[in-house]
């Protein structure tokens, strides 16, 4: 008896208020997000083999990375960890029997498929072209596109988030098992109670700025219009106030699963964890200080620019300081290669170079050459599909055995990730050289000479196409044929891997008791023996 | 943190057989467990609205800085009695909300029937002020991109309220600015009276649940959260009142 | 190994029922709500009279109307919030979250303000 076998039948999943549940609803959906926006990347890539705009009119293309851009933030990066291993796995991490608000839980999931369907109304109906960062006045009086089906369906899928965010952020405060104090929590749950912060923080920024643009192309509400007086750029402040933060968002969750996968496949326990936990928060409250480095070109005052530039230096520290400690970790730590640690090395190795083009990125002076190129291209890909998409594989990989109670093969799952890493280096790391050659982003035709890198690009994403699509075909197999496994079958520390795989209903037959510090192996040790001995 | 103190069962799992009251949850342990979560839950959400509404802020601030005069001339085409009268609606709505919770806590039902409805009619009255002030701005011709109208502030001598408040006419470009003014005005107002109407009809059903004696049972946690709903919305008008309809009136 | 559980809160024990469940008296609440009316009023009569400037430097001077509504809007709502909304009966956690989305508005408000009003002063 488990929570998949509990009740069965659709309604028993669609009105569910078990957070496993909701979870695995939320996996299915972004994985078919992730897919359509893959697709769309696959479009853009294909058009770019050629240096003139030949394979789709200019137009489309503009609908094409915009679409990409909108459904693969919205839809597949903010929700990816949280929604589907923080769901599952907070409650248990902290001996609790489920979050705090179920039934907000299970809204959030809706309110992210109605916004789900509706952008895909939209792409259907003739799309958007604005770029996901809806600029205005090009938003507000420039297009005939669907500017305000895309806004209202990101406005929902905020709500989404925030719900996820505001119901972990309660869970953590309030529902933690005896001995459970903060310092004791998996460093998975500091990084997404950390991630929760902003997304409770930020989106309704993000709200009020799609209203605005909404209110101003229906009604003719102008505070964005400068022929009224208004000022275009108040819409950026507004818009990065969020979607600076957002990007804090997407990879706090996912360096929270790489503290996992690092203790575990070093059988060590994570160096610094106090450093960690409150880089964790650090990253946070930064984060919310930096946003106009995205707007270095757009007209903002030179002091803004200075102060701006300074305080993003600023933010790197933490996560440098979450590199360093994971690598601390590794040091003399007893290392294997299963699959998630493999996904764990791409992390660290393709985040800190994303990373550290940032700070090239944050530095004015070169950001003013650097900036609209295939360089901005290249970092946030780095960061965002280099980092936080491998994380998530790492996560899903880690903690497939504890959801499903299912072993996947283990050398096809390894040469998937191989596979993932040498694709991704190849579509990525010529955009660099790209953007430092001067080509735009956002154009679907660039001068002949930086065809061949393009192609290199385009052979690359080919391969980390076939990358991702490796894992849906054997984590499905899975689930049929693949290996039991039994509760711990990484020898973890962490309540979840205390009790049996898929878990149950109520997460434990009785709320845990916590009394060893966070990953404490020799703890973990002596339960084996404790068990064997009571065995024999 | 001082709630790093654990909320612990107070009887091993075995012992736990629906022995607590029908309105806590099976993923709590204890109904003091589920009233602090929930109310913390409430307060997060208005955190949300703080942001949301700071944004409006922001922009408020900003233009009125830009374009001072513009924005005088538009506060004066607001009316300082009727924001008044409702500035007080709401405070009064407000009083009657907390003394609501007050009757939950102290389970009284009559009271506390009687104390929503209160709020309730001064939420209504508040509205309904509002729709007689959007009245008169549509009448005017002060509703930006609808044939927004720059006479009032171009001729003052033609408009009673800015004759009354003794403005001069402003430049071509500032009297434009003004529909800057109106675009904020009527964004800020309308998102909180929009705020309003759903807290309205969530206190018309409270209304119907309380006379059902739902909320008196020692569960106030309905009544106190809507209560800090209700509270928030308040504030935001705290604030909106004077920033719209106080500027310079000297 | 001795283990470290704290002792677990008695929820229904007088001390601990007193501050969890307090109840605040309606006298406050109608102490509250006449401070409310009286600072409106002060609010509105302000507006009509002229409180002058200081000039902090050229170019730069205060106006004294904004910031005294400002100041008796924040002082309204502080008093809402402590006392119709139980903060000052509430616990830490309640006063931090309040802090976090007041500090939070501040950052949103006054950096994006810091650079419209820079812009200015101009190049360097």
């Amino acid at each position: 008896m488990n929570f998949l076998s509990k009740e069965k039948g659709l309604l028993s999943w669609l009105l569910t208020g078990d957070h496993k549940r909701i979870a695995i609803l939320y996996l299915v959906s972004i994985t078919f997000f992730f897919f359509i926006g893959g697709a769309l990347a696959g479009l853009i890539r294909l058009e770019l083999l050629t240096p003139q705009s030949d394979l789709m009119a200019t137009d489309t293309y503009n609908k094409v990375f915009t679409m990409h851009g909108i459904i693969m933030i919205f839809f597949f990066l903010v929700p990816s960890v949280p929604a589907t291993l923080g769901n599952f796995f907070i409650p248990m991490m902290i001996g609790a029997k489920d979050l705090a608000l179920p039934k907000i839980n299970l809204l959030s999931w809706y309110l992210y498929m109605v916004a789900g369907t509706l952008g895909l109304y939209t792409m259907m109906t003739g799309g958007v072209d604005t770029g996901w960062t809806f600029t205005t006045p090009l938003s507000t009086h420039y297009v005939n596109t669907n500017v305000l089906t895309t806004g209202i369906a990101v406005f929902i899928a905020g709500f989404s988030s925030i719900f996820t965010g505001l119901n972990f952020i309660v869970t953590i405060h309030k529902m933690r098992a005896p001995g459970m104090t903060w310092f004791r929590l998996p460093l998975f749950v500091w990084s997404n109670y950390a991630a929760s912060i902003l997304m409770v923080l930020g989106t309704p920024v993000l709200a009020i700025a799609i209203v605005l643009v909404a209110l101003e192309r229906t009604i003719g509400i102008g505070v964005f219009d400068p022929t009224k007086g208004g000022d275009p750029l108040l819409f950026q402040h507004l818009f990065w106030f969020y979607s600076h933060p957002a990007v804090y968002i997407m990879i706090l969750p996912g360096m929270g699963v790489i503290s996992e996968t690092v203790s575990t496949f070093s059988r060590k326990r994570v160096f610094g964890y106090t450093a960690v936990a409150f880089s964790s928060v650090a990253i946070a409250v930064f984060g919310f200080f930096v946003w106009a480095h995205h707007m270095f070109i757009m007209g903002i005052s030179n002091y803004s620019t200075l102060i701006f530039s300074l305080l993003t230096m600023l933010v790197a520290v933490p996560s440098a300081i979450k590199i360093f400690n994971w690598s601390f970790t590794l040091y003399k730590g007893s290392i294997t290669f299963e699959t998630p640690m493999m996904y764990t090395f791409g992390f660290m190795g393709l985040f800190t170079i994303g990373g550290l083009t940032g700070v090239f990125l944050g530095t004015s002076g070169t950001d003013i050459h650097l900036t609209e190129t295939y360089f901005i291209v290249a970092h946030f890909h780095f960061v965002m599909v280099g980092g936080m998409l491998m994380a998530f594989l790492a996560g899903v990989h880690y903690w497939w055995p504890k959801m499903t109670g299912r072993m996947y093969p283990e050398k096809i799952s390894q040469l998937a990730a191989l596979v993932t890493f040498i694709g991704f280096n190849f579509t990525f790391f010529p955009q660099f050289v790209l953007g430092t050659l001067g080509m735009p982003r956002r154009y679907a035709s660039y001068p002949p000479e930086f065809q061949i890198l393009n192609v290199f690009s385009t052979a690359g994403a080919t391969i980390l196409g076939l990358g991702y699509l490796l894992p849906i075909l054997y984590l499905t197999w899975s689930l049929k044929y693949g290996e039991i496994a039994g509760n711990n079958p990484w020898q973890a520390t962490g309540l979840e891997w205390q009790t049996q795989s898929p878990p149950l209903t109520e997460n434990f037959p009785e709320i845990p008791i916590m009394d060893h510090e966070a990953y404490d192996y020799d703890w973990l040790d002596g339960q084996k023996e404790k068990e064997v001995a009571s065995v024999g | 943190m001082s709630d790093s103190q654990v909320q612990v069962i107070a009887q091993p799992a075995e012992a736990h057989v629906h022995e607590h009251p029908p309105y806590q949850r099976h993923h709590f342990e204890t109904y003091a467990q589920q009233n602090d979560a929930t109310n913390f839950a409430m307060w997060l959400f208005l955190l949300t609205e703080i942001m949301f509404f700071g944004g409006l802020f922001t922009a408020y601030l900003i233009y009125r800085n830009w374009f001072y005069a513009a924005f005088v001339a538009g506060s004066h085409q607001l009316s300082i009695p009727l924001g008044g009268v409702n500035t007080l609606l709401l405070i009064v709505s407000s009083f009657t909300m907390a003394m609501g919770v007050w009757c939950a806590e102290m389970r009284k039902k009559g009271a506390l029937v009687l104390c929503l409805s209160l709020t309730l009619l001064l939420g209504l009255g508040f509205l309904g002020i509002k729709t007689i002030e959007y009245g008169e701005k549509i009448e005017k011709h002060h509703v930006p991109g609808f044939h927004y109208s720059l006479q009032s502030f171009l001729d003052p001598s033609s408009d009673e309220a800015a004759k009354a408040a003794g403005d001069k006419p402003l430049p071509l470009d500032m009297a434009r600015h003004t529909e800057v003014y109106f675009s904020l005005y009527f964004a800020m107002t309308g998102m909180h009276a929009l705020h309003m109407i759903i807290g309205v009809s969530i206190l018309a059903f409270m209304i119907v649940r309380a006379q059902a004696g739902a909320y008196t049972t020692g569960h106030v946690t309905y009544v106190e959260n809507f209560g800090l709903y209700w509270h928030f919305v308040d504030i935001v008008w705290i604030f909106l009142f004077p920033l719209l309809y106080l500027i310079s009136r000297h | 190994m001795t283990e470290h559980i704290e002792k677990p809160i008695d929820h229904e024990s007088p001390e601990v029922h007193e501050r969890e469940h307090h109840i605040v008296s309606p006298k406050i609440y109608v102490m509250i709500l006449l401070v409310l009316l009286v600072g409106t009023a002060i609010t509105v009569w302000a507006s009509y009279v002229d409180l002058g400037e200081w000039h902090v430097a050229p170019g730069l001077n205060v106006f004294w109307n904004p910031v005294v509504a400002l100041a008796i809007a924040c002082t309204k709502a502080t008093f809402v919030v402590l006392f119709f909304m139980h903060v000052k009966y509430g616990t830490k956690l309640t006063k931090l979250t309040i802090g976090a989305g007041v500090f939070t508005f501040l950052i949103l408000v006054g950096m994006t303000m810091a650079d419209y009003f820079s812009r200015a002063w101009g190049r360097w």
